[in-house]
């Protein structure tokens, strides 16, 4: 091969690599100006923060998602460990199981909202290790464990709430769901607060390097001295937490903790990542990348429902989003690689 | 068996020629088969016997000459086109699909049906009993392939050659994963393929059971043909198969590098080391009993053919397998690396022989696939990496060993073979190791960095590191090595200082049962 053909080859690489990072956020740009021009008040700040609000949570999620997916592992519990998470919440910040019927919002008889947040993102650390266990010890693969998980966090959390909602918190609590600093929701201030940390963990930690390595390769990973089934209980530890944290959040936005919360969100929260350009064959992913997948996902689903399509389109809309988003990320990659 | 000449010729290569990037792997290569006769096709690793085969089977076209197939033009565009010829090659990694049985595995494809277009299982029960029969199968056709030995499911394999009235049969390395008793077992079964009159080329490292089995030799050296050999009234002898597979002085290739430090003290001391046969892997290398000592500032060459556990070794030390009996003394103290985080905590380093699957972080940058091994080094207390000292170190690694690299951020898979060999070694070098075990340290490295590698290790060596380096390149054994054991099926079957070592040397010692090397060990010493 000549030089310059080589040269132009590796020019044609390094603007396909250019595209891999920058493309989700492009589509990002896209969608929003198509969404404007449709609708001018799509643009209007309160709705922008509106969808901020609603993508934290399913974004706390992918952030932990992020980290799982990298190992090239999957946690299909998410969704129902939310809510189990949230009903412990809820008992908690009640004071204890005997009190969940009442609805007073004073806060004289509960834990109180910090107590409240703990039990929920460590009973959300404490199973996504126990699954991690699962994954490392039992040598079960990652989407037979967490399938497993999703029914057994979903009786869990019937079983202690007896089917229904437990309700009414105190308005400190309430405050981390629906309160604005300055004209920001507070459960945004948290996501971007937690994205920026989980961006600094994996770019600038031994830790993260360490995720990469294991999801890149394990085997050669083993080899080069790290404790590859530590970092795999490790990534489930996390998502776990925050499968917690975001359980927190939306009790407090919904002033209650659903029985049936969360039902669906590991495909959102997958399809979050995913979209990002996080590869699910680990390795390859980004912070950014699941930052953007996420708010994709809710520009999306809100600028439908602002020109009032129905919800069944959406669902139509994002599933051809996501199948297309890995489309390009996979035609982008044969570039580069050739 | 028939004389050979009375049988007509069945595969002719008349000059084959194959470049890839302008690399010759293949040059004015000649050679036949006849039906009924089983042609050995030799040479070392490199010789060009890879694709030689790739050519036959279908998987690459070559680049020049002619090859025909029972008299007219052979040309296979794929795989499916040689079989359809009759010419099915088995590869040391099999081809079958472990989940089916192994009648659907004989008739994958092409199953037998009924009038209602159903596949017919009883016809294809019956049929595939006949024809496992044929190679001294006694199983149950219906059992499953993952139930099988790899000795059996070889002879599956080809059960469904013959099914497919197969004429040439190419056996790669077929008794690399055999035990004795199979070896013979298969052995016996080419000999009846033979006297049915099918053909056979076998292609293999093991001398011996060339010798026993082959009616002639082909042997290939750096890609062109090294001579034919043909058995006169007996088998076909041992040394003059090595003379031909070696064939050459050290190449200039391989010139021994300059600049060699006194060996120090031992470093690294192996005993007794054995390693358990796993239940689930019967067919794996053990290792039987080693001794070995390793000094600081020399560079000892381990040559062994594939199987002869010189890879088992390499990782029994560095806490990769379990070790069921035996001690490893580090600087004097005994040590028992469970994994190779403990090795490398205590100053072993290993460069795996599979690079790409037990090395490299494909789609990872220079700069993460350097540092993996000493994130410790490169980062604060908090945990958080230290770039700039990283960075600093890479491209510090990078001017010593003249890696050719574009960035730190490049993915490490867009580097040449031998600049990803370079980078691994730096990983290690970053650690300052007591012990650094290269394994097949320049396999898949185009020649020159080859010769750079060399450099590398002596460099390494002559800063008072003990350098362990495993290859089944003789030349680079005998190039680089201050001392030289060998192995075979697991045991050291002799030790030279490298000054002393000749190709022919050690290769009667790698590939001759044990009985004879230690005769032969024997003879070097009272001379």
């Amino acid at each position: 091969m000549s030089i310059a053909e080589d040269q132009k080859q590796r020019g044609g690489a390094t603007f396909a690599r250019l595209l891999m990072s920058f493309g989700p956020l492009l589509f990002l740009v896209a969608l929003v100006v198509v969404f404007t021009l449709l609708k001018p008040s799509f643009i209007d700040p309160i709705n922008l923060f509106n969808i901020t609000r609603q993508i934290s949570i399913t974004g706390l999620i992918a952030l932990g998602m992020t980290f799982v997916i990298l190992t090239a592992g999957i946690d299909l519990s998410v969704g129902s460990l939310l809510a189990f998470c949230g009903m412990v919440a809820a008992v908690v910040a009640k004071g204890g199981a005997a009190n969940t019927l009442s609805l007073s919002a004073s806060g004289t008889q509960g834990y109180g909202w910090f107590a409240a947040l703990l039990a929920a993102v460590v009973v959300g650390a404490a199973a996504g290790g126990v699954q991690g266990l699962a994954i490392t010890r039992l040598k079960v693969p990652p989407f037979v464990v967490t399938l497993g998980g999703l029914t057994v966090f979903r009786g869990l959390t019937l079983t202690i709430s007896n089917g229904g909602p437990i309700s009414g918190f105190d308005a400190s609590m309430r405050w981390f769901g629906t309160g604005l600093i300055g004209p920001v929701p507070v459960p945004a201030i948290i996501f971007a607060i937690a994205a920026i940390l989980c961006h600094i963990v994996l770019r600038y930690t031994r830790y993260g390097r360490a995720v990469y390595a294991v999801g890149g390769n394990a085997e050669a990973a083993r080899l080069s001295g790290l404790r590859v089934d530590r970092v795999l209980v490790s990534v489930y530890v996390i998502v776990g937490f925050f499968a917690g944290l975001a359980a927190f959040v939306l009790s407090a936005r919904l002033n209650s903790s659903e029985a049936v919360a969360g039902i669906g969100y590991e495909l959102t929260v997958i399809s979050a990542v995913v979209i990002g350009g996080t590869s699910l064959f680990g390795g390859i992913g980004s912070v950014g990348g699941t930052v953007v997948g996420a708010a994709l996902i809710g520009v999306l689903q809100n600028g439908l429902q602002f020109n009032n399509v129905s919800s069944y389109t959406q669902s139509i809309v994002i599933g051809l989003i996501l199948i297309l988003a890995v489309a390009f990320d996979r035609w982008l990659k044969s570039r580069v690689r050739r | 068996m028939p004389p050979p000449e009375a049988a007509p010729v069945l595969l002719a290569v008349d000059g084959v020629t194959k470049h890839f990037a302008g690399v010759t792997a293949l040059s004015d290569v000649s050679l036949d088969v006849r039906a009924g006769e089983i042609l050995g096709l030799l040479g070392e690793n490199g010789a060009g016997k890879s694709t030689l085969l790739k050519i036959l089977s279908g998987v690459m076209p070559p680049s020049g000459g002619r090859i025909t197939f029972d008299g007219a033009d052979y040309a296979p565009a794929s795989p499916q086109d040689a079989k359809r010829a009759g010419i099915v090659t088995i590869y040391q990694e099999l081809s079958l699909i472990p989940t089916l049985t192994v009648a659907e595995n004989i008739f994958i494809g092409r199953a037998p049906v009924g009038p209602l277009g159903l596949v017919s299982w009883k016809r294809m029960e019956r049929e595939s009993r006949d024809i496992i029969a044929r190679v001294g199968l006694s199983i149950d056709p219906m059992t499953p392939v993952s139930a099988l030995s790899v000795a059996e499911q070889q002879l599956v394999e080809i059960a469904r050659a013959l099914s497919l009235k197969s004429r040439l049969i190419i056996m790669d390395e077929p008794t690399s994963a055999l035990t004795e008793t199979e070896v013979q077992r298969l052995l016996s079964i080419m000999d009846r393929l033979r006297k049915d009159g099918v053909a056979i080329m076998f292609v293999t490292h093991r001398l011996e059971e060339a010798s026993a089995i082959c009616d002639r030799m082909t042997v290939l050296r750096d890609g062109r043909l090294a001579g034919h050999l043909d058995r006169e009234g007996g088998p076909i002898r041992l040394p003059a198969i090595i003379e031909k597979m070696v064939g050459r002085a050290a190449s200039e290739l391989y010139a021994r590098p300059a600049q060699r430090a006194e060996a120090g003290d031992v470093v690294l001391s192996v005993r007794g080391l054995r390693t358990m046969r796993d239940p689930e892997a019967p067919h794996a290398i053990v290792l039987d009993g080693v001794d070995l000592d390793l000094k600081a500032g020399e560079i000892l060459g381990v040559a062994g053919l594939v199987g002869s556990g010189r890879t088992e070794l390499a990782r029994a030390i560095f806490g990769a397998d379990r070790i069921a009996a035996g001690t490893i003394t580090l600087e004097g103290r005994p040590i028992a690396p469970a994994s190779p985080a403990d090795a490398i905590a205590l100053g072993i380093g290993l460069v795996p022989e599979d690079r790409k699957h037990q090395a490299i972080f494909a789609a990872l940058g220079i700069l993460v696939n350097f540092s993996v091994a000493s994130l410790g080094r490169f980062s604060n207390g908090f945990g958080v990496m230290a770039e700039r000292r990283e960075r600093d170190a890479l491209s510090g690694f990078r001017k010593m060993l003249s890696i050719r690299m574009a960035s730190a951020e490049q993915p490490i898979e867009g580097l040449s073979g031998g600049n990803q060999q370079k980078v691994i070694l730096a990983r290690w070098l970053a650690r300052d190791p007591k012990v650094l075990i290269v394994d097949e340290p320049t396999r898949g490295v185009d020649v020159g960095a080859k010769a750079e590698v060399h450099q590398i290790l002596v460099q390494l060596a002559a800063r008072g590191i003990a350098v362990m380096m495993i290859s089944s390149e003789l030349p680079e054994v005998l190039a680089v090595s201050d001392r030289i054991v060998t192995m075979r099926k697991g045991r050291i079957t002799g030790e030279m200082p490298g000054a002393e070592a000749s190709e022919e040397r050690l290769m009667e010692l790698m590939a001759l049962d044990r009985r004879d090397a230690r005769r032969d060990e024997a003879r070097g010493q009272t001379v």
